[in-house]
């Protein structure tokens, strides 16, 4: 199975090792008969290990939720490729649905899962796949409860989509949302941006660049609850995925009606990310970020949240980015290192597509 | 350390601008010719550290804004054809052709079209591909024109037989030329091109001082690099002397970079182009030798395209934009019904167009 992780160059002349594990999946393993249960209990079975999946009933029940509001998230991955540096596919569903739940200030508890498989994707790849799931899922505390696997014709899917959907709880007295910044808040991010787009982007077709980049693929919600666990009025969480910091900064100055004012020499970035993207002419705050959050906390508590951010392996590049002001509502505007201010827009278009 | 770290030396920046600030006289005008430039200047803020009598104004250096509207319906109208693949640099996708389409559109209702990053990536494309016609969109000025003729020469060694090129390529000494001939604007001084220049040599500007009296300052493209070419017009003005500076010596030789040249030349001849804004300029185009017609797109694929309206249904003002004669926000439909999401002209879709910089980075 390590296959997957070394280079092009050295996983062609040991193919035949895989020659035992060549197997396929099948139009068949989706039909719902002998196949389907066969794929069901020797790939997914085998790491989804609850209690509620074993009984092969049509929906699974939670016993006793803890007390709080009830958060409910979906998301669908489409990432291609779907085995990158730093994660694949699966890591990319089980951190990115328990994020989103976070990003409310909620408790991810459950998780489902949802394959669409195109017919001919390697039995192999799925394991390794459904393998990473249940690793993250450990990881951040949540249990896969419910799941589905759907196969299509060759074409009618590229490899595999898969979807996830999540509940938590919000624990009471928490007010987490993007509407929710003030002004004067102080806004943090966990460490530096772009990873994700630059790893997926070296591994697009016809990009001929190599790079070390990792993605920054992580489940947010541990170092999100270390945060609330010392301060209670933290005002907005925000994962900048899609679109980067540029558009997540956005979002908060449009929702809150408030403006927004960055440091351009206070944002986290790694030496590879800004050389590929001076190289690609790209701009790093519209690239993609799979494990990082931005925070508004009112100024008082920010360096408190500084400290215990970088406590954390996720938040260790963690940094004090901007301002909330009421000069611009709805604007975001940067200070350039040159000491000139320009605004962040939204951006346009398909950047990337297919990111996450 | 970066490669290009000490080009972007904030205190260094400020230094240079103080410098100006002391030694400047009178009110000047400066036009930087290349979109990257423009894309620089506004993504750094540049325009708001300088001295407040220094008016900088965007000239025509975009590839995509100053393509012809034909060109672009040709475009469009290639992808329309049967078992063709259309290779393209992204900026190209959103420019809308006369009937409000585009190569995004077309994509969407089944046209193949794959953005590049080379036209060597298009040859990969052709020889994975044999059953296709794969035609790469040439667009862009003496920076890209080399490695399209490279592209060319690899697949002649390659032999490979369904691979095309659609040539708008244009030459930026001749529309320099032409803007200047119009004598719709007062310059005190053009900051030069890097990247072409890293091509044509210092040497192929002299006519600017000598036949125009203009200067010139070629520069690069970060920060420092920028302010110095600034620094070197302002004095320029004040010494009386124009000429040909270059201070991007990293990269600009004053006899260019001669095999890029030879290879420009080897497949491309000088033509009439036209040019969107500035109209047609004689040996301003580089169009492909009748020696490597069998990959020039225009000889091989036969479709008729109806003449476009003068400008755009719209009558949006890229024209006038390009030109210099307004700034973007002066533009009766900037912000309003052209905004990068729905341009209305190509000044809005390139990410070097004046228009595009203004929409994303300007917020007065």
């Amino acid at each position: 199975m390590l296959v997957w992780f070394l280079p092009r160059v050295l996983a062609l002349p040991i193919t035949f090792t895989l020659m035992n594990n060549q197997d396929k999946v099948l139009l068949s393993h989706g039909s719902g008969g002998r196949l389907s249960h066969s794929l069901i209990k020797d790939v997914f079975l085998k790491y989804f290990t609850e209690p509620q999946l074993l009984n092969n009933e049509d929906a699974s029940t939670i016993p006793d939720l803890p007390a709080g509001k009830l958060c409910f998230s979906t998301d669908s991955y489409v990432v291609k490729p779907i085995f990158f540096p730093g994660g694949n596919i699966g890591k990319l569903a089980v951190c990115g649905t328990v994020n989103d739940l976070s990003m409310r200030g909620a408790l991810p508890l459950y998780l489902s899962a949802g394959f669409i498989i195109e017919e001919g994707f390697l039995i192999k790849d799925l394991e390794m796949i459904a393998q990473t799931m249940f690793q993250y899922s450990q990881k951040s505390s949540v249990k896969i409860i419910t799941g589905d696997t759907k196969v299509v014709e060759r074409g009618a899917a590229d490899k595999i989509f898969i979807n996830t959907s999540g509940v938590g709880i919000i624990p009471e007295g928490r007010s987490v949302s993007t509407t929710n910044a003030k002004i004067g808040d102080y806004i943090l991010i966990n460490g530096t941006i772009g990873d994700h787009g630059i790893a997926i982007l070296s591994q697009r077709e016809g990009m001929n660049f190599s790079s070390t980049i990792q993605s920054d693929c992580a489940p947010l919600n541990m170092i999100v609850e270390s945060l609330f666990n010392i301060c209670s009025s933290i005002h907005v969480l925000k994962d900048p995925t899609r679109g980067g910091l540029g558009t997540s900064l956005n979002e908060v100055a449009l929702a809150s009606k408030i403006g927004i004012e960055i440091n351009e020499d206070s944002i986290p970035i790694s030496r590879t990310v800004a050389t590929a993207c001076e190289m690609l002419g790209l701009d790093p705050l519209y690239l993609a970020n799979e494990g990082k959050f931005i925070t508004f906390v009112p100024p008082e508590e920010a360096d408190k949240i500084l400290i215990e951010m970088k406590k954390n392996q996720l938040g260790i590049e963690a940094s004090i980015i901007g301002i909330v002001t009421d000069s611009h509502p709805g604007l975001v505007l940067m200070k350039t290192i040159y000491g000139a201010k320009r605004v962040i827009n939204m951006p346009s278009g398909e950047l990337l597509p297919r990111i996450c | 350390m970066s490669l290009t770290a000490e080009f972007k030396d904030p205190s260094l920046v400020r230094a240079i601008i103080k410098n100006m600030s002391d030694i400047q006289t009178k009110p000047l005008t400066f036009m930087e010719f290349c979109g990257t430039h423009t894309q620089s200047i506004f993504k750094h803020g540049i325009r708001k550290l300088l001295p407040k009598t220094i008016k900088m104004l965007s000239g025509p250096g975009c590839p995509v804004c100053v393509t012809d509207q034909k060109e672009i319906d040709y475009s469009i109208a290639l992808s329309q054809l049967p078992g063709v693949i259309i290779t393209t640099f992204g900026d190209f996708l959103k420019v809308p052709g006369s009937d409000g389409s585009n190569l995004q559109k077309a994509r969407a209702w089944g046209a193949d079209i794959r953005i590049v990053y080379s036209p060597l990536d298009a040859i990969q494309i052709a020889l994975q591909n044999k059953q296709k016609k794969v035609i790469f969109l040439g667009i862009g000025f003496e920076t890209t024109a080399p490695i399209v003729a490279a592209s060319i020469l690899r697949a002649v060694k390659d032999r490979v037989s369904n691979y095309y090129v659609f040539s708008m390529h244009k030459l930026t000494p001749p529309a320099t030329k032409a803007i200047l001939n119009l004598g719709e604007i007062k310059l005190d001084g053009i900051l030069g091109p890097g990247h072409v220049s890293t091509i044509i040599g210092s040497l192929a500007w002299e006519f600017l001082p000598s036949i125009y009296n203009l200067p010139f300052a070629i520069s690069g493209f970060e920060a420092v690099d920028i302010i110095k070419g600034l620094e070197s017009l302002v004095k320029q003005n004040v010494e009386k002397k124009p000429q040909v500076i270059n201070t991007y010596s990293r990269s600009v030789r004053p006899e260019g970079n001669t095999r890029a040249i030879a290879t420009m030349n080897e497949v491309f001849y000088e033509d009439l182009a036209c040019w969107r804004g500035l109209g047609s300029i004689p040996d301003s185009g580089l169009s492909i030798k009748s020696s490597y017609k069998k990959f020039n797109a225009k000889d091989q694929f036969d479709i008729r395209i109806p003449e476009p309206e003068l400008f755009n249904p719209y009558d949006c003002q890229c024209h006038e934009v390009i030109r210099g004669l307004i700034e973007p926000p002066e533009c009766r439909y900037f912000k309003n019904k052209c905004t990068p999401d729905n341009p209305l002209g190509a000044c809005m879709v390139s990410s070097e167009g004046a228009c595009s910089a203004y929409y994303l980075y300007s917020y007065e």
